[in-house]
């Protein structure tokens, strides 16, 4: 190893802040699928958009070749992080931005807390951003006693209800108009009482209810949706116009950005941006995107900052397997087209990043011993539809078995005794390695049949298996194998020798 | 060690296979198959998708057709550097419009801004598949602040600006220029699907494009 890895920090460098699941992903799940409304609502949202993101992506002739450049785009990204983020770094700064950095969460919102301190403020507007919802931003900047103000609409209802998102593109999708309409009447300062449910008469009500903030706001707190290295540009896309506001019309613009979400250069967009919308929100493009390029004299703040956070994403890059779930672009398609994410919603998942790409994202940046997050990869029935739907091509299921492998062998390594698991994989190992092992093996069939008794199913099995029959009953064995039946069947004609022709027979 | 530092060698480590960079495939669409009055068709087919009010004029028209739309409203803003020409039809409404004009010498206040009814602007360029409008905020466009605050967007676009895909607007753009793109006026999902127009940018979005 050359010199320059001296002093080297021990890898990896595992993230904190709103990644973790405080419970297993099972028993979330179960409480999660007794909430009916949630589960009518995601079904129908998952579904809308899925249906949604295929028409217009069926509609470009040149999707897969986009599909191909975004997920080579990210590779290149990834393969040369360092010489990016310099890159990045000097045009940004050249251009009046100032670049800080964070390692992990505490320290991003420890960095964000000082830049509003020294505006002298105590209140900031804040466009939706993953990733101060990671580093749990809000509730920080609250305990600092500076009030952070959510303008997305989703977010805004989320905050006011002091919930959490259940969707990364529809925060609020498990709320329905009427609920809506409560937590407005309930939670805004000044609020017509004679506000409907219409969505449009809602939404009027929180750009009359921002619309003060907005342009009164001296200090604004955002996301990116990419920085381009070439040109030191940052990207937000939105839809309602929050985040324009947020960007424009304060003095003080701080963002907060990963590490990973850089594209080498402008070019690069043009592969991005078509396909985040289409894949997102179903949409060819979304009403407003944002690009900036530090401080621009005259128009928009005159005082910008980035935070580059880390907490936990050199972690990820460690992993050769996994580093491809840094690709994501966060449009949330392979949420959508999940069947265990549309049960059960993303509440389920614990991290702020739910869904497919959070079951394998989360431990990632956490590590797989975390809290309750090795339950995570599990959370899949490995359909591959993710697979499929993700613009960047990430191999989501092969990441899932990747770390199920990881998470296995970080417990065995961590114990003396072997598990009743090890056990059981041990004797499967001996079982399938040969045929006559697996012959003894199927002598014992009827034994199962005995165990049935004459309701011929197994109602308890023992050990470990009791978790199979908790809520549900095995029907009994058959008294011989398949390969018993066959053998029975397929008795040799005379003079032709059948057992030596197949190379089972052979070992016999 | 600082922060920047310690990020960088985790980095450095965490790339300890050193994973080669792949040539990217560029075989996606990066130029227009289509004629001018397709992309125009197209634009327009799409604008109107988005909600927007899409007028096509001929450039002569423009004065009359932009007087014509801001018949009965009170006062609009207009960057310093709008063509004078398109503004020649509103001199004759009697001088009950009050015109404002945002300069670098007199910039207008967020306050200013938000008691005008309209903003009227030009595009630097529009992509005809996406529906998109893109301001960068040249003269005749003005600051991003201008065509945000009003309730009202009139958007003066020259046909010969429409491309048809993204790669050639992204060509003809300057990356390090404020730029706001627009397709359509703000709309949100949030509330049960249900999409609604108009939250907090301009409810109403004009676009008139000169043939
Ligand atoms: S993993 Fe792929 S499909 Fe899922 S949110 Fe990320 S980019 Fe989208």
């Amino acid at each position: 190893m050359s010199n320059t890895f001296l002093g080297m920090p021990a890898l990896p460098v595992y993230g904190h802040g709103n990644l973790n699941a405080t419970e297993p992903f099972p028993k979330a799940a179960h409480r999660e699928l007794g909430n009916d409304q949630l589960r009518a609502n995601l079904g129908h949202a998952t579904h809308t958009i899925r249906d949604k993101r295929l028409r217009v992506v069926s509609e470009l002739p040149d999707w897969e070749e986009m599909r191909n450049a975004g997920s080579a785009i990210k590779n290149a990204t990834m393969a040369n992080l360092p010489v990016l983020l310099e890159q990045f770094e000097a045009n940004f700064t050249a251009r009046g931005g100032i670049i800080h950095w964070a390692r992990d969460a505490q320290e991003a919102n420890e960095i964000v807390t000082a830049l509003i301190r020294e505006t002298g403020e105590s209140e900031v507007v804040k466009v939706k951003s993953m990733a101060t919802q990671e580093i749990g931003l809000n509730e920080y900047l609250e305990e600092q006693g500076i009030a952070a103000f959510e303008t997305d609409l989703a977010e805004l209802i989320v905050q006011l209800d002091h919930d959490k998102p259940s969707h990364i593109l529809v925060p609020a999708i498990h709320k329905n108009r009427s609920q809506v309409r409560e937590i407005f009447l309930r939670e805004m300062p000044v609020v017509d009482p004679n506000l409907t449910d219409d969505p449009a008469r809602l939404a009027e009500a929180a750009r009359t209810h921002l619309r003060k903030k907005f342009l009164s706001a001296k200090v604004a707190v955002s996301g990116a949706n990419f920085g381009l290295a070439d040109t030191g540009t940052l990207t937000v896309v939105e839809s309602e116009g929050n985040g324009r506001m947020c960007l424009t019309l304060p003095e003080t613009l701080i963002t907060v950005m990963g590490i990973e979400k850089l594209l080498p250069s402008w070019t690069d967009l043009e592969v991005f941006m078509q396909l985040l919308p289409r894949s997102s929100t179903g949409e060819r493009m979304n009403p407003y995107t944002s690009l900036w390029t530090g401080v621009t004299p005259g128009d928009g703040p005159q005082n910008v900052h980035l935070v580059m956070l880390d907490n936990g994403r050199t972690a990820a890059l460690a992993d050769e397997m996994g580093r491809t779930a840094l690709n994501c672009i966060r449009c949330s398609a392979c949420m959508n087209v999940c069947p265990v994410y549309e049960r059960t919603g993303g509440h389920a998942y614990g991290s702020t990043y739910p869904g497919p790409i959070g079951a394998i994202l989360s431990p990632l940046m956490t590590g797989i011993k975390s809290e309750e997050n090795n339950s995570l990869p599990y959370a899949s029935s490995l359909c591959g539809a993710c697979f499929d739907a993700c613009p960047v091509k990430i191999n989501i299921p092969e990441i899932l078995v990747h770390l199920r492998g990881v998470d296995v062998d970080s417990k065995r390594s961590a114990r003396k005794i072997p598990t009743q698991m090890d056990v059981i994989m041990k004797a499967a190992e001996w079982a399938f390695s040969s045929g006559s092992h697996l012959n003894i093996l199927e002598k014992g069939l009827p034994l199962g049949k005995l165990v049935a008794g004459r309701d011929k199913v197994i109602k308890k099995l023992p050990g470990m298996g009791a978790g199979w029959t908790q809520s549900r009953d095995i029907p009994a064995p058959p008294t011989q194998s398949f390969r018993q039946w066959w053998d029975k069947e397929h008795q040799p004609e005379s003079g032709v020798d059948h057992q030596s022709t197949t190379p089972e027979g052979a070992q016999a | 060690m600082s922060a920047r530092e310690d990020i960088m060698n985790r980095i450095k480590a965490a790339l300890h296979d050193a994973p080669q960079a792949p040539v990217i495939p560029r075989d996606y669409r990066r130029s227009s198959a289509m004629t001018a009055a397709q992309r125009l068709e197209q634009l327009v087919d799409r604008l109107i998708d988005y909600k927007a009010n899409v007028f096509v004029v001929d450039a002569a028209d423009a004065p009359v057709k932009l007087a014509e739309l801001l018949a009965g409203t009170g006062s609009i803003v207009v960057p310093h550097g709008l063509p004078e020409e398109w503004l020649s039809a509103l001199k004759h409404d009697g001088g009950t419009l009050v015109v404002h004009v945002d300069s670098p010498q007199r910039r207008l206040t967020t306050a200013d801004l938000d008691s005008v009814e309209a903003v009227v602007t030009a595009a630097a360029t529009a992509v005809s598949e996406t529906g998109t409008i893109m301001l960068d905020g040249s003269d005749d466009q003005g600051r991003r602040i201008i065509s945000l605050v009003p309730d009202r967007h009139i958007c003066l676009l020259r046909a010969e600006d429409i491309v048809e895909v993204l790669p050639e607007a992204i060509a003809r753009l300057e990356a390090t220029r404020p730029q706001t793109w627009i397709s359509g006026p703000s709309a949100t999902s949030d509330i049960e699907l249900e999409r609604v127009e108009g939250v907090h940018g301009p409810r109403t979005l004009d676009v008139i494009i000169l043939r």
